[in-house]
């Protein structure tokens, strides 16, 4: 299991069009299962990375700290990519 | 006869009565919205194969989201586009159709019942959150209601989506049914309540369509029945006949007349008045230039808010406000500074859990609350400004103190503005005028909200539509107040102090006159109103306004009032307004 931890950029926090963005930018990877989580919660409540609702639920606001978590081929360079959307403030753009 | 041959019968001719909020007449099958969808029962359980049920489901939320997104390319605004665009990624969320699909297989439940339990479950969630969350509830609750719909083979709810002509009616539409509404296939609006402010009086009067709102029994007229639709006399015709098709034709004549406005108001005797236009956006403004309006007297700025979770920055602004100062080079245009809460909430500034939110932080009230935002603002309209030689006039919005006048004639000076004033929506500021426009330079009456406060009636409230109405003889007092106080304030200052009208009664051809009779110096209206108001005013004097001024404010009634009047003018009849 690859790992890694961003922090939300977007002053709106994860919601809303960054949360659009975001679950979208999830979905184009249809091999990988990609979660998220809340820093400090367990990985078993990873929830659907690519689940708007989902991502609305976990009610991440501006500043904290989510971990994305994924397995198999490629999962690394996906992380990484998603992580950088989550550290950009895409309400601002 | 028996019960059921009644039933299959031609509908019976039938007139129903209401108040009619924008003139026309048509005659097309009246069709209703679609009924919300009920609730699948707690126990509903699954017949036959859960896997054969778990892939209906998911076709069913795919076809909601197809149709949707297809729904948002249509759109007419791009606000619009982009709240369709973000339900239908709520409606195919993966989630949620896994969330159902297990209820399906593990609980055998119906796909009906499972897709409602597994979306209320997110929905209870985000209104616990509160603030902006919560607002979101009401849209799962929307692809709920769409999802389940499918399922059954059911009309979605909303307006339904058609290609040939025909008139709507339902209790009252929202803004969000509206958003979408193509003027081509749905000829004229209907509703049991609401009133002439009501979002639907609004919207029809935008969009040139035949309305009547309040209707009694409306509903009750079966779906597909021809009806014949008059927007002046606020009446509907079930089976119409050879009368009404006689008046329609009639209106096709008299709406040609009425098709320009010479882009010049005044009176018969030569007295200007000049005649200006209510605009939200860029497109609105080339489009009123482009009907011959004076200028703008209402710029509702809320435009670059709404639909967003943070302010936009004053260069954002800045670019919008432009746009709009572009389309009228020379020519006077008063911005509103933002107008949230009420019916229009913004996160970032309404508390959304107001009790009373009509009477609550609103309008420039929200400046104490959150302030800065009116600051860059009025920052953002003066570097706009800069950019086009546009005459600009900057208002706030529910002022209620001579006080809160004072500061924001204050705020538009520190910003390198020079022209202030405030809108009159409050009986303080009507009554207080005079010592209003010592400090600043104009007024301009918002006629929908000064009603609402004065007769205390809720305007979305059908049931209140008669009190709800600016033909009240209070409210036009409330009026007269206003242009007296600014009379006062013009001599002592001797300087000529403006009193605008940018409500809707200054679309209503008759009450024009009573409120140029009454001392108004400026109307503003959506600019489809404009020809109408100034052929009308081109056939009076400014001795004849006041004298039917006169007659509206001695009247016991807003019906009466309105009568009165309407019988002194018969170039209405004329034109067939």
């Amino acid at each position: 299991m690859t790992e890694r931890t961003a922090t939300v950029a977007s002053r709106v926090g994860l919601h809303a069009r960054p949360a659009a963005i975001f679950a979208e930018a999830a979905g184009e990877y249809e091999n990988l299962e990609i979660t998220i989580r809340a820093e400090g919660e367990d990985a078993e409540e990873g929830m659907d990375a690519a689940s708007v609702l989902s991502l609305m639920s976990l009610g991440a606001s501006h500043g904290d700290k989510v971990v994305l978590a994924a397995e198999g081929d490629g999962a690394e360079a996906a992380l990484e990519h998603l992580a950088g959307i989550i550290e950009t403030d895409l309400d601002a753009e | 006869m028996s019960e059921q041959d009644m039933m299959n019968e031609q509908p019976r001719r039938d007139t129903l009565h209401g108040v009619g909020v924008s003139p026309g007449r048509v005659i097309a099958p009246l069709v209703h919205m679609a009924p919300a969808v009920s609730e699948p029962p707690e126990d509903e359980a699954l017949e036959g194969d859960a896997e054969t049920a778990a892939d209906r489901l998911k076709a069913a939320a795919l076809a909601v989201k197809a149709g949707l997104k297809e729904r948002a390319a249509r759109a007419r605004s791009e606000s619009a586009a982009e709240v369709l665009k973000a339900t239908a990624l709520m409606a195919g969320d993966k989630a949620l159709v896994k969330n159902a699909s297990k209820l399906v297989t593990e609980q055998r439940l119906s796909p009906e019942r499972a897709l409602w339990q597994a979306a209320t479950a997110y929905a209870d969630q985000m209104r616990a959150m509160g603030g902006y969350m919560a607002e979101r509830a009401a849209d799962i609750e929307d692809v709920r209601a769409r999802i389940v719909a499918e399922l059954r083979g059911e009309d979605a709810p909303g307006v339904p989506q058609r290609r040939e002509p025909f008139v709507l009616t339902a209790e009252d539409l929202a803004p969000a049914d509206t958003a979408v509404l193509d003027p081509d296939v749905v000829v004229a609006l209907v509703t049991a309540s609401g009133g002439p402010q009501s979002h639907t009086a609004i919207l029809a009067r935008n969009l040139g369509l035949p309305a009547v709102v309040a209707v009694e029994g409306v509903l009750d007229v079966a779906g597909e029945a021809p009806v014949f639709v008059d927007g002046a006399a606020g009446t509907v015709v079930v089976a119409p006949g050879e009368t009404e098709q006689e008046a329609v034709r009639a209106w096709q004549r008299a709406s040609e007349q009425l098709a320009s406005f010479a882009g010049r108001g005044a009176l018969s005797d030569g007295t200007v008045v000049p005649l200006l236009a209510n605009v939200g956006t860029g497109d609105d403004a080339r489009a009123a230039a482009e009907a011959g309006a004076e200028g703008v007297g209402l710029l509702r700025t809320e435009f670059c808010f709404l639909g967003r979770d943070s302010e936009p920055t004053v260069e954002e602004q800045a670019d919008a406000y432009t746009e709009v100062f572009e389309a009228f080079p020379g020519r006077k245009v008063v911005v509103r500074t933002l107008d949230a809460g009420a019916d229009k909430p913004l996160p970032f500034l309404t508390d959304a859990t107001e009790p009373n939110p009509a009477l609550g932080v609103r309008g420039y009230r929200t400046d104490w609350t959150t302030p800065g935002v009116l600051e860059r603002q009025l920052e953002a309209i003066a570097v706009a400004k800069q950019r086009s030689t546009a005459d600009v006039w900057v208002m706030a919005p529910m002022i209620a103190t001579v006080g809160e006048a004072a500061r924001f004639h204050d705020l538009v000076v520190a910003a390198g503005l020079k022209v202030s004033g405030v809108m009159v929506e409050t009986p303080a500021a009507a009554i207080t005028a005079e010592q209003i426009l010592e400090r600043v330079d104009f007024v301009s009456l918002g006629t929908n909200d000064l009603t609402q406060y004065t007769m205390a009636a809720d305007r979305m409230l059908g049931s209140l539509a008669n009190l709800n109405s600016p033909w009240q003889p209070a409210v036009l007092r409330m009026i007269q107040a206003t242009a007296r106080g600014a009379a006062q304030a013009s001599e002592r200052g001797a300087e000529h102090k403006n009193v605008g009208v940018c409500g809707e009664a200054a679309a209503d051809p008759a009450l024009a006159v009573v409120l140029v009779g009454l001392g108004a110096d400026t109307l503003s209206m959506s600019p489809r109103s404009l020809a109408a108001v100034s052929a009308v005013l081109a056939r009076v004097d400014a001795a004849e306004a006041r004298r039917l001024a006169e007659l509206a404010l001695h009247a016991t009634s807003a019906q009466e009032a309105k009568e009165a009047v309407r019988a002194e003018l018969p170039v209405l009849a004329d034109l067939g307004l």
